[in-house]
């Protein structure tokens, strides 16, 4: 074996994508998963298309996912690709655009024949003109496989099936990361010559990167130094799912999750459900309006009632929700956004619903509303929901969305004992003097009235979405009753803010120039502003998380900077927020592409106001 | 059934607010009856819940000193699904109306009924929409004339216990507004039943449906327009001298007379079983209607069947056994992590 030569890398990043059936995700999954074992920082994104197995060889088939990874922080899964590793000509077409001329291409040459071509729209033989403006490795991927699998008893379908791993092999070899993660994933999920056949070809695609001359050099990128402690990998949806069930564990109460599925919310009842020995309830509903209204009559019951949806759903729930805060009951309801109206494109992202969740009831309806601003940060940010809810008796809606959901990067499990417990003090009756129990008292500070459940004595009352008066809960018509009723309410919702962070500035308090970012758009706006940074502008930064109310010293903070840059991936609708509130002319950076930002984007959005700055 | 020992009486749940319906409406009577029996059932105020949606008839928790929650339209079966499955001890009861249940809230009448949850679903059916002053609703008859139908409802309307049978309820019964005795007797049944009971109650809303049940709500008229269903008795009807029976020919109902002294048996009347598995005999009964056929009352059908609740609450411990009780810790570190040194 010839000794080759091993070059350092400072970051890398690596596209997989090929046809939906060929298994790009999981070749992706994996290989970050191996990536994060190796020591580097990440970050994931994967791009698939609505349909579950559009045609085979179309671009519409085409599924593809991205990661990025580095020996120093990692805030994206980066603009594009240094690599592009594609099992067809169509997933060479929709992706090739994104490769630097002179990247390495690597294609599975056995798909490139004349039908596969034109089926991916070529009308001539796209190889020659790839050799010429990139690096192009060809590898005979099915062949190969093939090769590495004779003698198994597999049919020629299953055994083709393989050959994705036959490529994470040589990819592992080539970036050198270590198998073992993969190969213990394969034994726990396959036996017998499916198995055999997984680990079979996924060695010999390292053995293949060890021989061939196609790769003189093997590439290696030295391990991350971040904060001590105990890591995983998480993606968005898990880390919502895992915050519910932590919400459970913290708060020492049931939690009843009503859900319908939608795309992209799906996973996150998926992962709950599978954890019924948290004495947890999922229910799956008959639609969006069965799943809240059955979360609510979970919470009048004491328990935590929690919903998820998408745009679409959170529309059909938000009656409901109008419900849930006429009587003040705790829930919380998760929207992970996706790039609409309508059905839109249901799998791609978009932050279109900050509006619909201020907005998006009848009449003056305020609710609090949280947004992550990464995969990791779902799970806090549930547990910051449910302690919100609860406290406040009141619905909170969490703001993911479908970058969050999908994409992966690792994350510092915490220590459960630092987690806040919070546990529920029910109304009881010797709460309350001789007149009996009140419904509509309210606590001093927090403005919010009692939690009362069936089955305490002495302690009935009823709920609706009929006008009350204070303290009896009665129903009554006073015009006077109505307002004040009205504005107590908000009251309660803006006095919050007393117990929320202020926002913190990264970088100077003052100065030319502020992005202001919110929920997934983190990762995309600090890179850009630290590569800003390096080129030796100054730039400053803040990211909200609490959406409503707003953090007490905002306005405050965005007042000692002569320009504010707002990307968000909308047509502005946090601009159009701050500056109705603070008067401040907001510059807005839109994007309604379904795809997160690129870092380019927003650095050359810095530069054009800093230009005309100086 | 004899009343239990339980400490409370009818004034117990009867609450403080004023009663809003309009004078003579059905509703009241409904509320009298269902006050009446409620120390029947329960020693405690405090494990009833009363859950509606919207409509005259679902401001019924409100006049029930017992816990309540007045919620949206159409919505009452999810929160009282949402209810039972977190607690599953709670009596739960649901009051709808026909345009509440039927309408807009369908789907969930459908989806509730065929989980079986262990509730009581009371329908107050008074063909019309009452709250809103009287529009057509999807149990009105052809031709009803209203605001909304000026030309008559061209609608061909649903019936309450076809829809129940055809969700799958395992307890499906009818009652009438005004027969106390009969409702207070349903009542009882469609609580001791496991699983959902659905009851349909013929109401009558004076101001904007007026006498749509006469036939079967005056006393005078009543035995020979409806049939009272008892299980093991024959399906016979009318007043002495007047006696008329139901037979099966060719699988189809028919009215055939009977002298006072015949033997309904040896004429081939049907006898009511209400504990048949297949639907077919009750949506038979289902569909007589009048004024070829009485109007069946009383239960039609009661089977057993696995409960929501108590599957879920089987699934948990069955998992919990399993598994053993969940660790945040465990789940967290759970599959792949790795050290980074601190
Ligand atoms: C979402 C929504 N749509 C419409 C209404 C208006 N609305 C209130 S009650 C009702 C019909 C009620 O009819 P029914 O269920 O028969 O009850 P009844 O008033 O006759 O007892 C309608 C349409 C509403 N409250 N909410
Ligand atoms: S409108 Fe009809 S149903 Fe409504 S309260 Fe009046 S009488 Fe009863």
């Amino acid at each position: 074996m010839k000794i080759k030569r091993i070059e350092k890398r400072r970051d890398v990043s690596i596209r997989f994508c090929g046809d939906s059936g060929d298994g790009m995700q999981l070749t992706g999954t994996k290989f970050a998963d191996e990536t994060a074992l190796a020591g580097n920082d990440l970050s994931t994104f994967p791009d698939f298309p609505a349909e579950i197995r559009a045609p085979a060889g179309t671009l519409a088939g085409v599924s593809g996912f991205q990661i990025h990874f580095a020996s120093e922080r990692v805030h994206t899964p980066a603009d594009y690709p240094d690599v592009i590793v594609a099992f067809n000509p169509a997933a060479v077409r929709a992706n090739v655009g994104d490769l630097r001329p002179g990247a390495m291409l690597i294609i599975n040459s056995d798909a490139f024949n004349k039908k596969a071509w034109q089926r991916a729209g070529y009308t001539e033989d796209p190889i020659p003109d790839l050799r010429e403006r990139f690096e192009l490795v060809e590898i005979p991927l099915t062949a190969l496989n093939r090769e590495a699998l004779v003698g198994l008893d597999l049919t020629q379908r299953a055994i083709d099936r393989c050959k994705n791993f036959f490529a994470l092999g040589l990819l592992s070899w080539l970036y050198g990361r270590p198998m073992e993660s993969t190969e213990r994933w394969l034994g726990n999920k396959f036996e017998g010559d499916v198995l055999e056949a997984n680990t079979r070809t996924l060695r010999s695609g390292w053995a293949f990167g060890e021989t061939t001359e196609l790769f003189p050099v093997s590439y290696q990128v030295p391990a991350a130094k971040i904060e001590g402690g105990s890591y995983r990998n998480i993606t968005g949806n898990t880390a919502l799912a895992w915050g519910i069930i932590a919400a459970r564990v913290l708060m020492d109460r049931q939690v009843f999750l009503g859900a319908y599925p939608i795309t992209p919310a799906t996973d996150v009842l998926h992962e709950v459900a599978r954890h019924r020995n948290f004495d947890i309830k999922t229910f799956q509903a008959e639609d969006e309006m069965a799943a809240v209204s059955s979360a609510i009559g979970a919470s009048f019951a004491g328990n935590l009632g929690v919903t998820v949806s998408s745009g679409p759903g959170i529309m059909l729930k938000q009656e409901a929700i109008g419900l849930a805060i006429m009587v003040e009951l705790p829930l919380v309801v998760i929207d992970v956004q996706r790039a609409g109206p309508s059905t839109g494109s249901p799998t791609k992202t978009e932050q279109g619903d900050l509006l619909l969740a201020l907005f998006g009831r009848s009449s003056e309806s305020p609710m609090p509303i949280l947004a992550p601003s990464s995969a990791g940060d779902c799970f806090d940010t549930m547990i910051e929901a449910f302690r919100l809810a609860v406290k406040y008796m009141t619905p909170v809606m969490v703001l993911s969305d479908s970058y969050l959901a999908n994409s992966s990067e690792p994350w510092k499990i915490p220590d459960i004992e630092t987690l806040q417990r919070s546990p529920i003090r029910f109304a009881k009756r010797e709460d309350f003097g001789e007149e009996g129990f009140m419904p509509y008292v309210r606590d001093p500070e927090t403005l919010a009235r009692p939690w009362a459940i069936p089955g305490e004595p002495e302690l009935e009352h009823r709920l609706g979405g009929l006008t009350k008066e204070p303290v009896t809960g009665n129903v009554v018509y006073d015009p006077d009753n109505h307002a004040a009723m009205l504005k107590l309410r908000a009251d309660k919702i803006a006095g919050i803010v007393a117990d929320i962070p202020n926002i913190e500035v990264d970088g100077p308090t003052s100065g030319d120039l502020l992005v202001v970012g919110w929920g997934s758009t983190n990762g995309a706006i600090t890179a850009a502003v630290d590569e800003a940074r390096e080129d030796g502008l100054s730039v400053s930064r803040i990211h909200i998380r609490h959406m409503n109310p707003l953090p007490s010293n905002l306005q405050d903070v965005l007042s000692h900077f002569k320009h504010i840059l707002l990307p968000e991936l909308n047509g502005g609708q946090l601009s159009m927020i701050l500056r109705s509130l603070f008067l401040l002319d907001i510059q807005p950076l839109n994007k309604v592409a379904g795809q997160p930002f690129r870092i380019a984007e927003i650095r050359s959005a810095i530069d054009e106001i800093l230009r005309e700055v100086n | 059934m004899a009343a239990s020992a339980s400490p409370l009486t009818r004034k117990d749940f009867v609450s403080t607010q004023d009663v809003r319906w309009c004078p003579g409406c059905g509703d009241y009577s409904v509320l009298a009856n269902v006050q009446r029996v409620m120390p029947e059932f329960v020693e405690k105020r405090e494990n009833v819940v009363f859950i509606s949606g919207i409509g005259c008839s679902s401001r019924f928790p409100y006049y029930m000193n017992t816990y309540g929650f007045h919620t949206i339209h159409g919505r009452a079966p999810s929160f009282a699904t949402g209810i039972k499955a977190s607690n599953p001890d709670l009596s739960v009861w649901v009051v709808t109306g026909d345009g509440d249940g039927l309408s807009i809230g369908g789907n969930h009448l459908l989806h509730t009924i065929r989980r079986n949850l262990d509730l009581q679903i009371l329908l107050f059916n008074n063909k019309i929409y009452g709250l809103t002053k009287g529009q057509y609703s999807p149990t009105s008859d052809e031709g009803t004339r209203t605001k909304s139908s000026p030309h008559g409802s061209i609608d061909h309307p649903i019936d309450p216990i076809s829809f129940a049978l055809g969700s799958g309820a395992t307890f499906v019964a009818r009652t009438i507004d005004v027969d106390a005795t009969h409702m207070q007797q349903t009542l009882r049944r469609a609580h001791a039943h496991k699983g959902t009971a659905f009851v349909e109650i013929l109401q009558n809303c004076p101001v904007f449906n007026d006498g749509v049940w006469e036939d079967v709500q005056d006393r005078k008229t009543r035995p020979d327009n409806s049939i009272s269903l008892v299980h093991g008795e024959p399906l016979v009807f009318g007043t002495p001298g007047n006696l008329k029976g139901i037979v099966m020919n060719d699988g189809n109902p028919q009215v055939v007379d009977l002298t006072d002294d015949e033997d309904p048996l040896a004429k081939g009347i049907v006898v009511h079983d209400e504990f048949l598995e297949s639907t077919a005999y009750a949506f038979a009964l289902a569909t007589l209607c009048r004024p070829d056929f009485p109007l069946p009352v009383g239960v039609l059908r009661q089977v057993e069947k696995t409960c929501y609740e108590d599957e879920l609450e089987a699934q948990i411990q069955d998992s919990i056994d399993t598994k053993g009780p969940g660790s945040l810790e465990k789940l967290l570190h759970s599959g792949d992590t790795w050290q980074v040194p601190g």
